[in-house]
């Protein structure tokens, strides 16, 4: 057995170059305009900027919709990735088709269509007028942020929670049933702890692309708010302020990740208490 | 597994293939905003292959046309940057070449190679952004004007940049979403120098922008076109060729030309020319493609596609082009007893120093920072977070109990 | 309980494919307009065959997806066996760390820092226009590995590592334990990524804007820069097929296979 921590060494090594030469090389230019002013001189400035309470409401803000969002996520994408995970195993794989295709559209249609649906004189206000009801106003709120987000990222977190739970053996749930738990608690002490690793996965892949992204806060929202995304976007693209678009999204990724790291410790403590 | 295999190599093999075939030819490489150039639908002709022919013809060689798109001046800017690009041609507005000038970005074009310049109306000569001519040939141009909706809007309140702050029409107004242009709309309304170094005159201009605040529906960019036409909004402003285009599915759309109380013309102007870009690899074939380009065919058949104004007198004084716009459509693309270049200078803008960007851009953010999101999402997220940690908590305790029980 | 499970997935799958319902419909329309509905028009159809910049830019897109995706699984599900074998607690989080990198940033400063690093990279090298199909496959490449690994690491936390031990007990080399045992029990998790990173790569828009050079243009790219003028109907048209034929392919793979598992039922029986 001693060739297997080689073996493990030698499965990661091309996936730990590949990160060496394009993740954390592209991140050293990240890091040196983050640190420099226009001129190239070391400054401190884009970082200490940052923590204007205008800023600081601008991170606050995407975090909380972020947050949101992937509560959202989580609650819809579960009951349906068990759902699914229930059916025969080749209507699974044409469900999970099903969930993703329509992510193969393109993003700017997708979200011209969801406009034409939500805005005031959408599909869905029509629909509400013609049988007589009084419109509801869903464009550029809050909401349509949040259903965008919802929207866009549910396939990520169906997809995880969907793999571990088709491994969940039906005899299993028998099992637990005949020892007298109620559906509850099957579901609390079986279903659940069987799928935590794939709930994490999920969280991990909705946060993150929510907190930082611009698109969707833009189309559905109006634009009439700023997330963090957005502002980052801007300083590249009219203020050409590499320095300060640079910096805050060091800031972003350092909150990421000492949120993520705060989350893996709890799910190696899970896996601890399995094994 | 095998199957995904067979793909991925008939895909490898497509990909070198591809790049063999284009190696061997002529290429010239162009850079250009997206849907900015006839492109043979509709039985009209199709300038890239047009030139090919062209090309074809007078040289005897096969030349390729490489087009290739961009959205914005900025993404373009950013590509040029990198210095690792390849393109011959590009076609940035008047600001960008002004920039990019400044920044010994572009090559001086060789006139002399370019007999088809004389089509140029001396109208768009010696403007601010390239006052000795060397660097750029204009392409199209155009003016900013208010566009409404007759069914919602009473006319009485139209002719000048006030109909974006009527509160009769708050909720159906759109501003553009970009920091430059709706900061031009609110200086044009109070008549402050839209290139001026004075922050406070900035600074009056946000006050205005977040006076109209409270009305708008939407900071919006290509968004426009469908909720403009569908109703949705009822005012907005955007270019006079794209008015006409959104003109064609609402007939009950409107624009004008705002004015000030003089009864002036105040509203942005802008030119978008071909250039050359710094270390071209074909300046060559750059040349002869912009030259083919000013020529009457393709010069009309673009102007028809983009329907934005053209600076070349071979189409604007071309009767089959005069015709096919209408009477209506030439009236709003080239407005009569308007001297473009009288007004260019002042009304165009130019490009900010860095300073300036950055205090633009900071007033741009307090702006949109100032429109507060509601409660509900905060509430929400805190009750996520107190709901984790309480869980997080009762968790450890259970562990812990579990563990003394082992 | 069983019917309220299928209203529950009904809504969903209204809710996911309203949006696509939407596309169709404009995909039809007589004028060039994707806002106001105003006739029944097969023209953009007709029209999209004529546009060979479309096609090109489709076909570009599509190697460029599946050529990305089929790597980064490759690479990912390898290095997430590996990963997971590895004794430090500490390299393991070190590297899944990094990996997480690109899914957190957002893609202008992805895009733009590997346009960077491309760039200084091929400028000491003395190289010009090094921005090409193979830069913008590096980028798609990059920003696809976390979600591999991501959906193939909960499998193997999931498996019985006894197994693999057992196998090699019983004479497997390692190699062929990983082959017989741990594929097939991680294959669900590396589909699953398989599929996320394909249609993550058929989207991109800002990475691949800023990577790409060379007149290798793709479909998100060629729809993003129509934005200033109009995003016309053809690009809906173009949508709508590709939308078609997958469903299509869909069903007659699932019409298929429920066949096959029917008439294996019946054989067993």
């Amino acid at each position: 057995m001693q060739s297997k921590p080689f073996m493990a060494r030698l499965m990661a090594a091309p996936h730990v170059v590949w990160s060496i030469l394009f993740i954390i090389a592209p991140m050293l230019f990240v890091l040196y305009y983050a640190f420099t002013d226009a001129s190239g001189a070391f400054t401190m400035s884009n970082i200490t900027e940052l923590a204007s309470p205008s800023y600081l409401t601008i991170f606050a803000r995407s975090g909380a919709f972020a947050l949101v969002a992937t509560a959202i996520c989580l609650l819809i994408a579960y009951p349906l990735a068990y759902a699914i995970s229930r059916a025969n195993p080749k209507k699974q794989k044409f469900y999970i088709m099903l969930i993703m295709l329509p992510m193969w559209m393109n993003f700017l249609i997708r979200t011209y269509s969801i406009m034409a649906i939500i805005e005031d004189t959408g599909f869905v206000n029509n629909i509400l007028t013609s049988i007589g009801l009084d419109p509801i106003h869903m464009i550029n709120t809050d909401g349509a942020v949040i259903f965008g987000m919802v929207y866009n990222y549910l396939p990520y977190m169906v997809l995880p929670i969907h793999t571990v739970l088709s491994k969940l053996d039906n005899r299993q749930l028998e099992a637990a049933a005949d020892l007298g738990c109620t559906p509850a608690q099957t579901f609390f002490k079986v279903v659940m702890p069987h799928s935590r690793s794939g709930i994490i996965s999920g969280i991990t892949m909705v946060f993150v692309p929510s907190v930082s992204t611009f698109y969707i806060s833009q189309k559905l929202g109006g634009s009439s708010f700023d997330l963090i995304g957005d502002t980052i976007e801007r300083q590249f693209q009219t203020a050409y302020n590499y320095n300060l678009g640079a910096a805050m999204s060091l800031v972003l990724m350092v909150v990421i990740l000492i949120s993520m790291a705060i989350m893996n410790r709890y799910s190696d403590e899970e896996g601890s208490v399995v094994a | 597994m095998k199957k995904l295999i067979v793909v991925f190599a008939l895909a490898i093999s497509f990909v070198l293939f591809g790049c063999e075939n284009a190696a061997e030819k002529k290429v010239v490489n162009v850079y250009s905003w997206g849907e900015y150039i006839s492109d043979g639908s509709e039985g009209t002709l199709d300038s890239n292959a047009a030139f090919e022919e062209y090309y074809f013809e007078k040289y005897g060689e096969e030349i390729e046309v490489v087009y290739t798109t961009y959205a914005s001046n900025e993404d373009m800017y950013a590509k040029l940057k990198s210095g690792a690009s390849g393109y011959d041609v590009v076609v940035p507005s008047d600001y960008m070449i002004a920039r990019l000038i400044n920044e010994n970005m572009l090559e001086k074009i060789d006139f002399s190679s370019i007999p088809n310049y004389a089509n140029i109306s001396d109208e768009f000569k010696g403007l601010y952004y390239d006052p000795t001519d060397e660097y750029s040939i204009p392409y199209t141009y155009g003016m900013v004007g208010v566009i409404y909706n007759s069914n919602f809007v009473d006319d009485a309140d139209t002719g000048k940049w006030d109909l974006m702050w009527n509160e009769k029409y708050a909720g159906r107004i759109l501003q553009f979403n970009n920091s430059r242009d709706a900061f031009g709309t609110a200086m044009y309304k109070l008549g402050i120098d839209v290139n001026t170094n004075d922050e406070a005159e900035w600074r009056r201009a946000l006050e205005e922008l977040k006076a109209q605040q409270p009305h708008v529906q939407g900071y919006v960019m290509d968004e426009i076109y469908n909720k403009m036409e569908s109703g949705e909004a009822a005012i907005s402003s955007y270019y006079a060729g794209d008015f006409l285009s959104m003109y064609d599915n609402n007939d009950a759309l409107g624009f004008y030309y705002p004015v000030n109380d003089e009864g002036e013309i105040v509203t942005n102007l802008f030119v978008d020319a071909y250039c050359i870009p710094k270390g071209a690899p074909n300046k060559e074939l750059a040349e002869i493609y912009i030259d083919y380009m000013l020529s009457e065919e393709p010069a009309i058949a673009n102007a028809e596609y983009i329907y934005y104004a053209s600076p070349n007198k071979a189409v604007y004084e071309n009767e089959v082009y005069i015709e096919d716009m209408g009477e209506e459509a030439m009236k709003v693309l080239y407005p009569e007893n308007f001297n473009f270049k009288a007004n260019y200078n002042k009304l165009s803008y130019h490009n900010l120093n860095s300073e300036m960007l950055a205090l633009v851009n900071g007033l741009w953010e307090e702006l949109k920072i100032s429109s507060a999101t509601g409660e509900t999402v905060y509430v929400l997220a805190v009750a996520i977070i107190v709901a984790l940690v309480g869980y997080g908590v009762f968790h450890t305790i259970q562990k812990r109990r579990r563990e003394k029980y082992y | 309980m069983k019917a309220l499970t299928k209203i529950y997935t009904a809504l969903i799958f209204i809710i996911l494919y309203a949006p696509i319902a939407v596309m169709v419909l404009f995909s039809f329309n007589s004028s060039n307009s994707t806002g106001v509905f105003t006739g029944f028009s097969t023209y953009w159809y007709k029209e999209l065959f004529n546009d060979p910049a479309t096609l090109e830019a489709l076909k570009n897109t599509l190697v460029l997806a599946v050529s990305s995706s089929l790597i980064a699984t490759i690479i990912g599900t390898v290095a997430a066996v590996g990963i997971s074998k590895l004794k430090s607690k500490h390299t393991q989080n070190a590297i899944t760390t990094v990996t997480n990198i690109p899914m957190m940033n957002p893609d202008i400063v992805t895009g733009i820092s590997m346009m960077l690093l491309f760039v200084f990279v091929s400028a000491a090298l003395g190289m010009s226009q090094t921005l090409s199909f193979w830069t913008v496959l590096i980028a798609h490449i990059t920003f696809n590995l976390p979600y591999v690994i991501l959906s193939v690491t909960p499998k193997i936390r999931q498996m019985d590592k006894h197994l693999t031990e057992a196998a090699m007990d019983l004479g497997c080399t390692p190699f062929q334990a990983f082959c017989k045992v741990e594929f097939p029990a991680i294959l669900p998790g590396i589909i699953s990524g398989l599929i996320m990173a394909f249609t993550l790569s058929l989207d991109d828009f800002v990475i691949s804007y800023f990577t790409t050079g060379n007149g290798f243009e793709t479909l998100p790219i060629r729809i993003y820069s129509m934005t200033k003028k109009r995003v016309t109907p053809d690009m809906y048209a173009l949508s709508t097929l590709i939308f078609i034929a997958v469903l299509v392919l869909l069903i007659l793979s699932n019409v298929a296979q429920g066949d096959g598992t029917k008439k294996k039922a019946r054989a067993k029986k």
